[in-house]
């Protein structure tokens, strides 16, 4: 072994110890919430008191609550089949497309990305005064459809890119129309990018916090209902309790997603010979999430 | 570079009108009249002078002329500059070290790693904030642990309500936008480079130097980008941790378009937000062509 390699794996032992630290940085503060979630106490401080599934308990038969979670879970679900069947066609026309137009709807769908939340918001609550129906469901939906499209977008060009070209041109050379090598061919090889696309960007609707504090008329979000709970003391230890619930529902969910989404590449590569398939470009495509 | 045989006609070429149309429709839709048409109405309003209508009356330079000429803009400005750009700094030096673990030595780990890294940006922004609000309060954990081990004597109130406060919250919170990127970049170098470099007697830290840093390079942008684009508006971390001296410009637009009811200002403050970030964008493009071509 080299003097380098010795070298290289000591760094990687420090390096670990860091990441480490790091993970720990990452995931305390988080820990808090279902720590005093279950705290018997008003107050989030150490000394823990005792054991309790009382505020749990008041979250319950909460009319209030129920409402706010019964709104982001429609909202959600609608801004996030939005933003996924644009993602789709969009990313899909801006690599098949073969048109400038394409290209530059792709280039702009990405571009939320690049603006603030607070800019987002008060550019649609204009543009819904001036449509007319002002503040609401339906503006909050269009907002969250704009928030989650870059992700949709990226996570769908990636996974259209990881198809080996010669599928798609080989169902058009065996005489499929366009539709049907859409529909048949394309999207069951992306189905399982398309489910993480839309967990993710339901995920992305239902934490969204300010373009639906922009947007939202009589019927509060959760997060806006959080938000509004956050100013009254005593009511904290009930956030927390629901802050776990939600925790618990997002990790399992983007685990999902995860999971999914992997499955998907994997499967992507492997029927395909390797002599045919071209790794370097199919790996190194856009902003990839993973490499598998 | 291309190894396929004699094209055919590009299959492309059958692709019909419908199909096009169909395609291209939802996206565009979203797009113009979202995106696009939304983003000019907010340029629109800022020239506008505020007549309490919706659209404003008359067009004007006034709320520009507000925004560059009352000094409480300029510092409010600057103060979200600079703590985005703290923001920006910390979270891209330590994500660096992380994603370049993940790049280089995780191994077998690197999946799971991955996952425990993102897994946060999945969960409530909202709520990582107010973890910190727990952390840092009065009577809070960070209060409590420094009291109980006997480092402090009594509770301060240094922590909350502060821009390091905001600092600290907000680069935990953007920690998952920073690694990413830079993780790719990093795994996209080829390992033959390093070994080169190895081979040709550079020492880790000189290989690192010279060869890693400078191909992660673009990634590191990529990062620091998307790190500070939400940053500077941001509305939730000074709100919750970070007290009147911390007040940000997103602030400021929510209070145009609530309390002061001004919306026109408020679209001004915007434009001029927006201005700024395309100055970084284009910065950031500026430095990336400058690395990209060392490559």
């Amino acid at each position: 072994m080299s003097v380098a390699r010795i070298e290289a794996k000591q760094g990687g032992r420090w390096l670990g110890g860091y990441v480490l630290v790091y993970l720990v940085f990452l995931y305390l503060p988080i820990s808090l919430i279902p720590l005093f979630s279950f705290n018997d106490s008003i107050q989030a401080a150490f000394p823990l008191q005792g054991f309790t599934f009382e505020w749990y308990a008041t979250l319950s038969g909460n009319s209030a609550l129920s409402g706010a979670l019964a709104n982001s879970l429609v909202i959600g679900a609608i801004a996030a089949t939005g933003a996924t069947l644009c993602g789709i066609t969009v990313s899909y026309m801006d690599l098949y497309g073969r048109s400038p137009l394409a290209a530059a709807i792709s280039a702009i769908a990405r571009m939320p990305i690049l603006i603030p939340g607070v800019i987002v918001g008060i550019s649609l609550l204009i543009l819904v005064n001036l449509i007319g129906f002002g503040p609401s469901r339906t503006a909050i939906v269009l907002g969250h459809i704009l928030v989650a499209l870059p992700t949709t977008v990226v996570i769908m060009k990636s996974r259209f890119a990881a198809i080996p070209k010669t599928i798609r041109e080989a169902a058009l050379d065996l005489g499929a129309s366009d539709w049907t090598t859409f529909r048949r061919v394309m999207l069951p090889l992306s189905l399982p990018a398309i489910v993480s696309a839309f967990m993710l960007a339901f995920l992305t609707s239902f934490d969204e916090f300010i373009v639906a504090f922009f947007l939202a008329g009589t019927e509060p979000t959760l997060p806006l209902y959080i938000w509004s709970q956050l100013r009254f003391p005593k009511s904290l230890p009930t956030v927390m309790a629901l802050g776990t619930a939600i925790l618990a529902v997002s990790f399992v969910i983007a685990a999902i997603a995860e999971i999914l989404r992997h499955r998907g590449l994997a499967a992507a590569q492997r029927p395909v010979p390797a002599n045919l398939s071209k790794p370097e470009e199919t790996e190194r495509g856009e902003l990839q999430w993973h490499s598998t | 570079m291309s190894t396929i045989v004699a094209r055919q006609p590009l299959p492309e070429s059958r692709s019909s009108t419908g199909f096009r149309l169909a395609m291209l429709l939802p996206g565009g839709l979203v797009t113009f009249f979202l995106i696009l048409f939304a983003l000019g109405l907010v340029v629109f309003l800022a020239l506008r002078g505020n007549d309490g209508s919706l659209l404003g009356a008359g067009f004007t330079f006034a709320n520009f002329i507000t925004v560059a000429s009352d000094p409480l803009y300029w510092t409010v400005t600057l103060r979200s500059l600079a703590i985005a750009g703290l923001v920006t700094l910390a979270t891209v030096v330590t994500a660096y070290p992380v994603a370049y673990y993940l790049a280089f030595h995780a191994g077998r780990r690197r999946g799971l790693l991955l996952f425990l890294v993102t897994l946060p940006f999945w969960t409530s922004y909202l709520l990582r904030v107010f973890a910190w609000k727990i952390v840092l309060a009065y009577n809070g954990v960070l209060n409590s642990a420094l009291i109980e081990s006997g480092i402090w004597s009594e509770p301060t109130l240094a922590f909350l309500n502060t821009p390091a406060a905001v600092v600290v919250t907000l680069a935990h919170a953007y920690a998952p936008f920073a690694i990413l990127p830079i993780y790719v970049a990093l795994d996209t170098i080829p390992k033959s480079l390093l070994e080169a470099a190895s081979d040709l007697g550079a020492r880790p830290f000189t290989s690192f130097r010279r060869v890693v840093l400078p191909n992660s390079m673009p990634g590191v942008l990529a990062a620091a980008l998307v790190v500070f684009v939400p940053t500077v508006g941001d509305y939730v971390t000074p709100a919750l941790v970070g007290g009147p001296a911390s007040t940000m410009i997103g602030t400021l637009i929510q209070a145009q378009f609530g309390k002061a009811n001004d919306w026109p200002f408020g679209a001004a403050l915007a434009v001029a937000v927006m201005l700024v970030i395309l100055a970084v964008v284009l910065v950031v493009r500026f430095a990336d062509r400058r690395f990209g071509s060392r490559t």
